[in-house]
């Protein structure tokens, strides 16, 4: 039984790393139709500029803001620079920008900070805590923490503020926006840029897991993509769901399932998408959506 | 007269096809104009030229200043609301949020001119359904909502593309009835695309017709309920 409740807080705590970059796909998803193949690269990119920033001996909190802003701003420069020329382009050109952002980024980082594995440190202290009879990773339980947080204050934006509402609306129908004064290709870059934040902290939270190096955040994307795809693309609070879901139920698996272990896990995440997209293709809470034709 | 707004021979195409062919025309200042004309004449797309929604040619003023050649969501920040055909209601948004939305690009975010105690005031059913999803609403309802919507900005002027499409007769009075007030307290021109040309020369007090592409006659509406041709061809009597 503690090993059960040892691997759901570890689920959660992975989990809470899927549901970021879920909800940063689900935002760029909703807003433009894209899905962003480079939000996990953007996010690995952030990292290594927070990393080079505590090489300089900057303190981490420091760092973090710094890195969440500086990957803000990047998301805003790659929505006006790679994304906006092709906006009105077939879906498939798109796709191809963004696996093309994907291989780019991946390669720079591999070029400036090398391909060996470099640590990363967490901000929580090493000491586990004690959960009743359970013990749990501190970096867990303040991962969660972070990501809820971010989580809340990202629906407050937009359920509260006026700029958040008129995002939401550009998202939803861009032509009756700009009739309403607003300037939806604003709000898309905006939407890039707080997508490439929230991505920046699920790589920063994440970094001391699995260790910083170019392709750390390959497989942690692909679950992403199944939280997303089972909590439907157009839900983001189904994508978050769908994220500590993913989490949980990949840790279990691989606890539990004595043939698939660690080195199958992976599958998982490709077996969600295949099921999700075979019994209910919108996802738990999503819309099908209906096209004229 | 001074004029809110004054267009001075607009053509516009959609890729490249042309839809409008030198159209002018001026309208009052705390007017309302009306334009009609059968499907296809380009009343819509005057409309769409004037927020820029179209490629256009020809000057555009509104209170004075070129808007021709600015982007939409500015020339609807300087005071021009325009209600598209479809009412474009934000379906997922809640009616209070949808009414939000009309107020972003609002200057003056004071409770001076329009705010939500006036237009509720004016359509009492949207206060009713302030937290429903807008897309529950009814035909009329939404029809209300995106004129609400539209007064939220403060406008100057409103263009309204059609607003009793599909609507039923008694729904389709108390919109005009409402629009007449509008007009009348607080001051906003009205620029109205309408299929009922009854009702739109009842309410307007001057009018243009339009026919593939070009004004063909403009007067003060009562000139042109009398005249033989709009009569026949659009009255049917």
């Amino acid at each position: 039984m503690e090993i059960f409740f040892q691997q759901v807080v570890s689920g959660l705590a992975t989990g809470g790393i899927y549901a970021s970059l879920a909800l940063a796909l689900v935002m760029i998803y909703q807003a433009t139709d894209v899905v962003n193949f480079a939000q996990g690269e953007m996010a690995m990119f952030s990292t290594y500029l927070a990393w080079q920033m505590l090489q300089f001996g900057w303190p981490y909190w420091m760092t973090f803001l710094v890195t969440v802003s500086v990957a803000f701003v990047l998301g805003l420069v790659i929505e006006r620079v790679v994304i906006r020329p092709v906006e009105n382009a077939p879906i498939l050109s798109i796709v191809i920008v963004t696996l093309g952002l994907l291989v780019i980024l991946n390669s720079v980082a591999g070029w400036i900070w090398t391909y060996i594995q470099k640590p990363f440190p967490s901000p929580f202290p090493a000491k586990p805590i004690h959960l009743g009879a359970v013990y749990v990773g501190s970096h867990d339980i303040g991962e969660i923490s972070v990501m809820l947080v971010m989580l809340l204050l990202l629906f407050l934006f937009f359920r509260f503020t006026p700029l958040g509402l008129a995002m939401r609306a550009a998202a939803q129908n861009p032509v009756s926006s700009r009739l309403a004064g607003i300037s939806v290709s604003r709000m898309l870059m905006l939407g890039w840029g707080l997508a490439a934040a929230f991505g920046a902290v699920a790589g920063l939270m994440v970094a001391p897991i699995v260790t910083l190096e170019p392709n750390m955040m390959g497989g942690i994307q692909l679950y992403a993509f199944a939280a997303a795809t089972l909590g439907g693309f157009t839900s983001p609070g189904g994508a978050v769901l769908g994220g500590f879901l993913v989490g949980v139920v990949e840790n279990l698996v691989g606890t539990y399932v004595k043939f698939i272990g660690t080195e199958l896990k992976l599958t998982v995440a490709l077996a969600i998408i295949i099921i999700v997209l075979l019994v209910r293709p919108s996802g738990l809470f999503g819309r099908a959506v209906v096209r004229r034709v | 007269m001074s004029a809110i707004l004054e267009v001075e021979n607009l053509e516009a195409w959609y890729g490249r096809t042309q839809a409008l062919y030198g159209v002018s025309f001026a309208m009052e200042l705390r007017g309302i104009t009306t334009v009609l004309g059968a499907n296809g004449a380009g009343k819509t797309t005057t409309l769409r030229a004037i927020t820029g929604m179209v490629r256009t040619a020809g000057t555009i003023r509104f209170d004075g200043k070129r808007i021709d050649r600015r982007a939409t969501e500015d020339i609807v920040a300087l005071g021009v609301a325009h209600v598209p055909q479809g009412r474009g209601t934000f379906v997922d948004l809640t009616v209070e949020e949808n009414l939000r939305v009309g107020m972003y690009a609002r200057r003056d975010k004071s409770t001076v001119g329009m705010d939500f105690e006036r237009v509720y005031r004016y359509f009492p059913v949207l206060a009713q359904r302030k937290r429903q999803l807008a897309g529950t609403l009814s035909g009329g309802e939404q029809q209300m909502l995106a004129v609400a919507r539209a007064l939220m900005l403060g406008p100057r002027l409103l263009l309204l593309d059609e607003p009793s499409l599909g609507l039923a007769p008694l729904i389709v009075q108390d919109i005009f009835r409402i629009l007449k007030a509008v007009n009348a307290e607080a001051g906003v021109s009205i620029l109205l695309v309408e299929q009922n040309a009854r009702l739109a020369l009842e309410l307007a007090d001057h009018a243009f017709l339009m026919e593939t592409g070009r004004v063909v006659t403009s007067g003060p509406s009562a000139r042109l309920a009398a005249d033989d041709a709009v009569r026949r061809a659009y009255l049917g009597y």
